[in-house]
């Protein structure tokens, strides 16, 4: 798409360079830990050694004799405020800290406030815990027999482990269709618990002015004002009060979905500035943030595919347990338990499907948010894509011929799933066909051929993904009943320039500078020029944040809606200057002319200018709105990989050889921002693929809980990725967008998977569980006796 | 708790510091003398957010004590930028959004600037091999590799 404005204006379609570099490269960012406040104080965490226990006594006097430690925090300090139980988003509960058992290995058992953090580490060494273990429960299968010890001792009807049961579809219409198909296949796979592991940890420097009574709270979130709205519900009965809370997200490093959840050290933190009135620092250790914050994934799926002979996609059935761990704290704002599962129908024209998912409590830390994708699309595409190859391989069909004659076609758009979501729009045929063009396919089949001829292990995998974003339509979607709208609020100074503020907040995605491109498009004024504001709440206009890829669908609509208000008056204000009627005006980017007489103008500074010095009679003076965007329908961007990958016979390592992703998002604000998402997104779905797990043993202890053993992918095994695009607008976005942060996370771990088993499927393989180790791809290997 | 006088230049010039045995160098450099640009990732050493430039060689400052660093020369980020210009591998990062949350950045530049002190032309393998002890979960590393890619070209012509 060509630019409509020039490159000094840098709107839409402009490869700007980000507005927020400057900073970073000079190491000038200001995240959680550099804040310093006089007289702040700092907190470390004794975490529990067990997965399930009692807990007989917590002893703090040896931590107290330590110089420099202020208080030892327990679960009955906070009992006092009533504040040692909080809600989840899901009307579940979550411990702040423990009166009376631990449910998860790391779990948060007392809190240490000292002068420094090396003093506070050594009153968490100082504190005596007296631990009674219980039975634990580590598989959520076996949580679900009768008999399995009921976890949450604290509800009293509670009776057995189950959380909810989820169904949607129709049961009935789809078992008639298996039964009348001629083929079947069915697979169990597994999703297993990742950590999104964002370079930066979680922490906050809770502030709290006794004076004043305003507490202020610096704090690595991804939604700074539902958190505000969370603390004065949670804690207005011991005097917080919303004006009074002020929570300043400043410079995130990396959120993925992991900065959604409210963790128990916030709150402490919180609670201990309050009692104390000093400024209250809290930043986890790597240790901490993998083995106790809130984990992704985790479901157990089994899948069903029923087709005709020819390959024609009948109907669909998914069985699901999803393990949440001890309590249901997913970071999930739609009205569903299982979030957006049920896009689980993915990019084909599936007539018939049922879906059910039983969520489930274990001795784990919570699960369910996000790893960089909307609410469990992940899942759902990985278990699409995966049956969608299984079925190629029964039917000895290619996988791509088989995608190409299921694709829901352009013209049935808007479409509605047998699960009822409505697509926004699409054209899957044509991002296959040039995903399949750009990497060479059918050369790469015969190279295959030769290869496979001598013994070697080459496959060519393919995801044809179909994504579910831009949370959302207040009908499907509210946290604790606001609703999912996002804002923006524009003001242009008298000199022309602007501020523009949103009720979102950049993790790293570059709002500072997409979201000025979106104010030059709309208004002509220099992207330069407009200096974007998030993250205070003192500030900026109300909005639920940023993830789920939300922002463009959501606040980026919100700043066209509000450029396009400032435009009505400014047309007002050009029609005064120019005497003129309005009707008798045309807008160019930054600049409304008379029809007819192009060289009677007023630039869109000119009109700034009048508005605060020589506006029309009557007119209030200001140029500046405001716009809370409620979208009327999510988007759904999409796009195809092809991969290919070689097996190591002898380690049974696999090597990305070549990784084509063509992604559609809609219209791009700046493309190379895009590229930059995709690029990242790619990594974070190579990386579970192939590399990341959180696993347990049957006592609970944690598997994978640092960085020796949870293997995030370095700049070796990244390939270069290629990318390509097409361009679908979304029909109902202000602009055309789609939102794009997440794609490559959801489309490609199946590509990666599928790529794999074809290269294994001569052999008799028709899956393989992420992640695709070494070890597990080489006992695949030794089993089918082709181990070297 | 022992503490010990050192004395360290940072970024050229001399600062002096009483720490405690145990105290990392990471510490000291943003906490003493409060320079935030070195960030902290880990505690494993793998993550090299951390990573400055002692005595010209980068290394791990979360993994080095402060007193280790007595009587030597420390580079941190904020010591990139000469007399109001960027450093080559700073312009590069801008140039080719090398960047996203900006977190693993001043430990991925200084990681870059030992290499191209050591190597003129590195090739994308020579880049990619260097950079694996710094973790970036944002970008998919292909523009931290053209990055500096553009910075040893810039480098060369000067």
């Amino acid at each position: 798409m060509e630019p409509k404005t020039s490159a000094q204006v840098c709107g839409m379609g402009h490869s700007m360079k980000r507005k927020e570099d400057p900073r970073f490269i000079r190491g000038r960012g200001n995240y959680v830990d550099d804040i310093q406040l006089p007289g702040m104080l700092h907190m470390d965490i004794v975490r529990s050694p067990f997965a399930h226990a009692k807990i007989k006594s917590i002893n703090g006097d040896k931590a107290l004799k330590v110089p420099g430690v202020l208080a030892v925090i327990t679960g009955e300090t906070l009992a006092k405020y009533n504040l040692h139980w909080m809600p989840t988003l899901m009307s579940d509960t979550q411990m702040v800290l423990p009166t009376e058992k631990v449910m998860y290995q790391a779990q948060e058992v007392a809190a240490v406030i000292a002068t420094d953090r090396y003093t506070a580490a050594d009153g968490v060494e100082a504190v005596e815990v007296d631990y009674e273990p219980l039975p634990v429960v580590v598989d959520p299968f076996q949580a679900l027999q009768p008999g399995a010890p009921v976890l949450r001792t604290d509800k009293k009807d509670k009776k057995d482990n189950r959380i909810f049961h989820w169904e949607a579809g129709d049961r009935a219409a789809t078992d008639q269709a298996f039964a009348q198909a001629d083929v079947v296949v069915k697979q169990d796979m597994y999703i297993p618990r990742i950590h999104v592991a964002s370079i930066e940890t979680c922490g906050c420097v809770a502030d709290f002015d006794r004076v004043t009574g305003k507490l202020t709270v610096y704090m690595t979130t991804q939604a700074p004002h539902a958190i505000r709205t969370v603390f004065a519900l949670v804690a207005g009965h011991v005097g917080l009060s919303e004006e009074k809370i002020r929570i300043v997200s400043p410079d995130i490093g990396g959120g993925f979905g992991g900065k959604v959840p409210v963790y128990p050290g916030y709150v402490i933190a919180v609670a201990a500035s309050v009692v104390i009135g000093k400024p209250v620092k809290w930043v986890e250790d790597r240790m901490e943030n993998l083995q106790a914050d809130s984990f992704a994934r985790d479901y157990h799926i089994h899948a069903e595919l029923a087709a005709k002979k020819d390959g024609t996609m009948t109907a669909l059935k998914i069985k699901t347990v999803a393990d949440h761990g001890y309590t249901d704290a997913a970071a999930n704002p739609s009205k569903f338990p299982a979030g957006l599962y049920s896009i689980v129908t993915g990019s084909y024209d599936l007539k018939r499907a049922f879906a059910e998912v039983d969520g489930v409590y274990t001795n784990k830390p919570p699960g369910g948010i996000a790893y960089r994708c909307s609410f469990r699309v992940t899942e759902a595409v990985h278990c699409i894509e995966r049956i969608t190859d299984v079925l190629a391989q029964e039917l000895k069909m290619d996988p791509a011929e088989l995608r190409m004659k299921n694709f829901i076609p352009k013209e049935k758009f808007p479409y509605k799933s047998a699960l009822g979501w409505e697509y926004d729009s699409g054209d899957y045929h044509a991002a296959l066909q040039k995903a399949l063009d750009k990497i060479g396919y059918a050369e790469l089949r015969k190279e295959q051929a030769e290869k496979r001829a001598r013994g070697e292990l080459m496959g060519i995998g393919i995801s044809s993904f179909t994504e579910i974003v831009g949370a959302g339509p207040s009908k499907q979607f509210d946290i604790l009943g606001i609703k999912m709208f996002d804002s923006a609020e524009i003001r242009v100074h008298p000199t022309g320039k602007a501020i523009a503020r949103f009720g979102t907040k950049s993790q790293g995605q570059g709002h500072e500078t997409t979201y000025a491109q979106i104010v030059a498009e709309e208004l002509g004024i220099p992207a330069a020029h407009v200096q974007v504001e998030e993250g205070d709440t003192d500030t900026a206009p109300y909005g639920l944040g940023t993830y789920a890829s939300r922002s463009t669908p959501t606040a980026g609509a919100a700043g066209a809606m509000a450029a396009r208000k400032i435009r009505e008056k400014a047309k007002k204000i050009a029609a005064h200057l120019l005497e003129c009627s309005e009707d008798d005006l045309v807008w160019e980017p930054g600049k409304f002319s008379v029809k007819g007489s192009p060289q009677r103008s007023k630039t869109i500074q000119d009109i700034a200018l009048a508005a605060y010095t020589n506006h029309p009679q009557g007119m209030e003076a200001g140029l500046e709105a405001t716009s809370y965007y409620d979208p009327p329908n999510l988007t759904f961007p999409f796009g195809s990989y092809v991969c290919v990958v070689d097996i190591d016979r002898g380690t049974g390592m696999v090597k990305i050889r070549r990784f084509v992703a063509v992604d559609d998002c809609g219209n791009i604000i700046n493309p190379m921002i895009v590229d930059g998402q995709i690029h990242g997104g790619l990594a974070m779905g190579m990386a579970p693929a192939l590399f990341e797990e959180i696993s347990y043993d049957e006592d609970g202890n944690v598997q994978g809980g640092s960085f020796m053993d949870y293997l995030l992918p370095t700049a070796m095994e990244t390939p270069s990725w290629e990318l390509d695009k097409t361009v679908t607008p979304s029909p109902h976005h202000p602009f055309g967008a789609k939102g794009v942060g997440e794609s490559a996370t959801v489309g490609a771990p199946p590509a990666i998977v599928n790529a794999v088993v074809d290269a294994l499927a001569h052999l008799g393989v028709k899956h393989v569980d992420i992640p695709m180790t070494p070890e597990r791809v080489w006992k695949i290997l030794k089993e089918k006796g082709v181990a070297e | 708790m022992a503490t010990h006088e050192i004395s360290i230049t940072v970024n050229g010039g001399a600062r002096k510091a009483q720490v405690e045995s145990r105290l990392l160098l990471v510490h000291l450099l943003r906490e003493s003398f409060r320079l935030t640009g070195t960030h902290i990732g880990c505690d494993t050493t793998h993550c090299g957010a951390c990573t400055v430039l002692l005595d010209g060689q980068p290394v791990k400052s979360c993994t080095v004590l402060a007193v280790q660093a007595d009587g030597r020369e420390v580079t941190t980020v904020e010591g990139l930028e000469r007399d109001g210009k960027l450093h080559p591998v700073q312009e590069g990062f801008w140039e080719k959004h090398g960047l996203q949350c900006g977190y693993c950045t001043p430990g991925m530049m200084m990681t870059s600037c030992a290499l191209l002190a050591r190597t003129k032309e590195p090739s994308e393998q020579d880049i990619r091999e260097a950079i694996s002890g710094n973790l970036c979960r944002c970008t998919g590393y292909v523009n931290i590799v053209q990055a500096i890619q553009y910075a040893a070209a810039k480098m060369r012509e000067r």
